[in-house]
């Protein structure tokens, strides 16, 4: 037995090896059997005249949905814009030695992390109720400039301050994560050679914490764009508002939402490529390579096949 | 006027204490460096070496004493009788004549080695980004890694990252070194490398202070050496005096553990 084993060893020691894959037969069935269950239930979708195919085709690209879809990612945009902003100014904040400071940011958290984003949304389209006008000047003193609150905060206005300052609350702690994820000796080394504060933090502190920061702000964008459907409580004609319009008048609910899911999976299918894209950016120097984008991996797939087929 | 500035020592301690809370890491530290003088700092662990090569630049600031850098109080300014701190910028200002290499290397990881060594006299000093890559391929061709110059710390082996972290503190031009313990992260057959260069940058005449295990170095390279143990300087005097004939009890128990 030893014997033939060792002989084996010596004849194919040299050789790559080529051995019989290890059968699997439970897997198999099991994959058969999911499988069979999907095109079951696909089936039973597609084939359904009640699902009205025809009205999903129909509303597809129509005016008034793709209004709303511009408006929606117009809201995810300006919303994570301020959301990142104030994100990374609360939690520069929140590190600060001075205690006001740092307390001020803790409370603002606690506050718009505290509450419900509905509320907040419609507390930001009541807000002319208990504030008429905004003005600019002197506290206590001469205002210089002043405006009716009910034209300076629009429903645009209010949806992405609504949105934009709840999102700043959870930005901060994922821009502080990220902050403190990086070794305190990168500090040190740049305050060594004579940088300051402000430049330490720009050119070698944040750029290594965006490593850290990206993934978690990726969700944050999908989740963005999911939830900017909140905004239909202040009427603002962004996508799912204006497909409710829709089915308000057509009674036609279950095709217009899958128009709805059809238009949120695709501008998510978009963030998740740049994520990918940005956090390839972020991540030099990280590891000693880094991972193939999709093209240069068709690439190497057609280089492999070119040499095999040649071979 | 001229020969007392340049026979000024570069580096003057007098009592320097400093806590941690409430323990005592530095309990009085007098000593002197003179210009082109290469100190080794010895001692065991938490001895207070390292705490106090921090002091020197202000990264760790001193409770009780007086430590100047060219005659100048590190991190406060003397005025009608009264410490005042300086401001953060006048700190920087100090720091860029005074290169310092950790243990860790500290390279920035988002960087090619020669971004890292660039990065400050761009950033700090606005060098023109040519002039700046000009001379930093000079430097890292310098110790020896011009080949490696758009390599990323992680591509680099421990001993090449420390000498890209040398290259990059003497990119501002310091009149003063720093090593914090340079070699102690490093696998035993890289320590050489960086010994070398350390050697050639003492032999152009740079003044440094070297935190070091390494007594082979100490003994070959330094012009003294300084044993410190539990805060205190123990003994000082010339490498192989203090080497080959210690005179104090502490001093002979630590070499005879580590020679």
């Amino acid at each position: 037995m030893s014997q033939t084993l060792a002989q084996a060893d010596r004849g194919s020691a040299a050789e790559t090896l080529t051995a019989v894959p290890l059968r699997r037969p439970g897997l198999r069935v099991a994959a058969v059997v999911v499988l069979f269950l999907l095109v079951f239930l696909l089936e039973g979708w597609i084939t359904n005249p009640r699902m009205q195919w025809g009205t999903v085709g129909e509303f597809l690209f129509s005016p008034v949905i793709m209004e709303g879809l511009r408006t929606t990612l117009l809201l995810t945009v300006l919303a994570m814009a301020l959301g990142i902003v104030g994100g990374v100014v609360l939690a520069i904040l929140r590190m600060s030695k001075n205690p006001i400071l740092s307390q001020l940011s803790w409370c603002y958290i606690w506050v718009f992390r505290g509450t419900p984003l509905l509320v907040q949304l419609l507390f930001w389209y009541f807000l002319s109720a208990v504030v008429p006008t905004v003005g600019l000047g002197i506290p206590w003193g001469p205002t210089f400039v002043q405006a009716e609150t009910n034209t300076l905060i629009t429903q645009l206005t209010a949806a992405v301050l609504g949105l934009g300052l709840h999102e700043a609350a959870y930005m901060a702690e994922i821009v502080r994560a990220g902050i403190t994820s990086v070794d305190d000796g990168q500090n040190e080394a740049a305050q060594a050679l004579g940088m300051s504060r402000g430049q330490t933090l720009r050119r070698i502190v944040l750029p290594q914490a965006l490593r850290i920061i990206i993934p978690p702000t990726g969700n944050q964008a999908i989740s963005m764009l999911k939830t900017t459907s909140l905004v239909f409580a202040i009427a603002v004609p962004e996508l799912l508002t204006s497909i409710q319009g829709i089915y308000s008048r057509n009674f036609q609910q279950v095709p217009l939402l899958v128009v709805a899911c059809f238009w949120y999976l695709v501008a998510t299918s978009v963030l998740n490529v740049g994520q990918f894209y940005l956090e390839r950016r972020f991540g030099r120097g990280a590891g000693r390579g880094l991972p193939p984008t999709p093209l240069q991996r068709l690439r190497a797939a057609a280089r492999n096949h070119r040499e095999e087929t040649a071979r | 006027m001229t020969t007392t500035t340049t026979s000024a020592p570069v580096i003057r301690a007098e009592s320097v204490h400093k806590s941690f809370g409430r323990t005592e890491v530095l309990k009085g530290i007098d000593l002197t460096v003179s210009p082109g003088e290469v100190m080794c700092l010895v001692g065991p662990s938490g001895s207070g070496k390292s705490t106090f090569l921090r002091c020197i630049n202000h990264l760790e600031t001193i409770d009780r004493g007086r430590l100047y850098v060219r005659d100048e109080l590190v991190g406060y300014e003397e005025r009608d009788g009264k410490l005042h701190e300086l401001s953060e910028k006048a700190v920087a200002r100090r720091r860029q004549g005074i290169g310092m290499v950790f243990q860790r290397f500290n390279l920035f990881p988002h960087m090619t080695a020669l971004e890292n060594v660039t990065e400050a006299p761009v950033q700090v000093r606005r060098e023109p980004k040519e002039k700046a890559r000009a001379r930093g391929v000079e430097l890292l061709d310098r110790v020896g890694l011009a080949d490696k110059k758009g390599s990323y710390p992680a591509q680099l082996s421990g001993g090449q990252q420390q000498r890209v972290a040398i290259a990059r503190a003497l990119a501002m031009e310091p009149e003063l070194m720093l090593f914090d313990e340079p070699t102690s992260a490093l696998d035993p057959e890289l320590v050489g490398e960086v010994l070398e260069v350390m050697r050639a940058l003492a032999e152009d005449g740079m003044t440094m202070v070297v935190v070091t295990h390494e007594m082979g170095f100490a003994r070959e390279v330094g012009d003294s050496l300084v044993f410190m143990d539990d805060g205190v300087v123990v003994e000082t005097g010339r490498p192989a005096d203090v080497l080959g004939a210690p005179r104090h009890e502490r001093t002979r128990a630590f070499l005879s553990k580590v020679l």
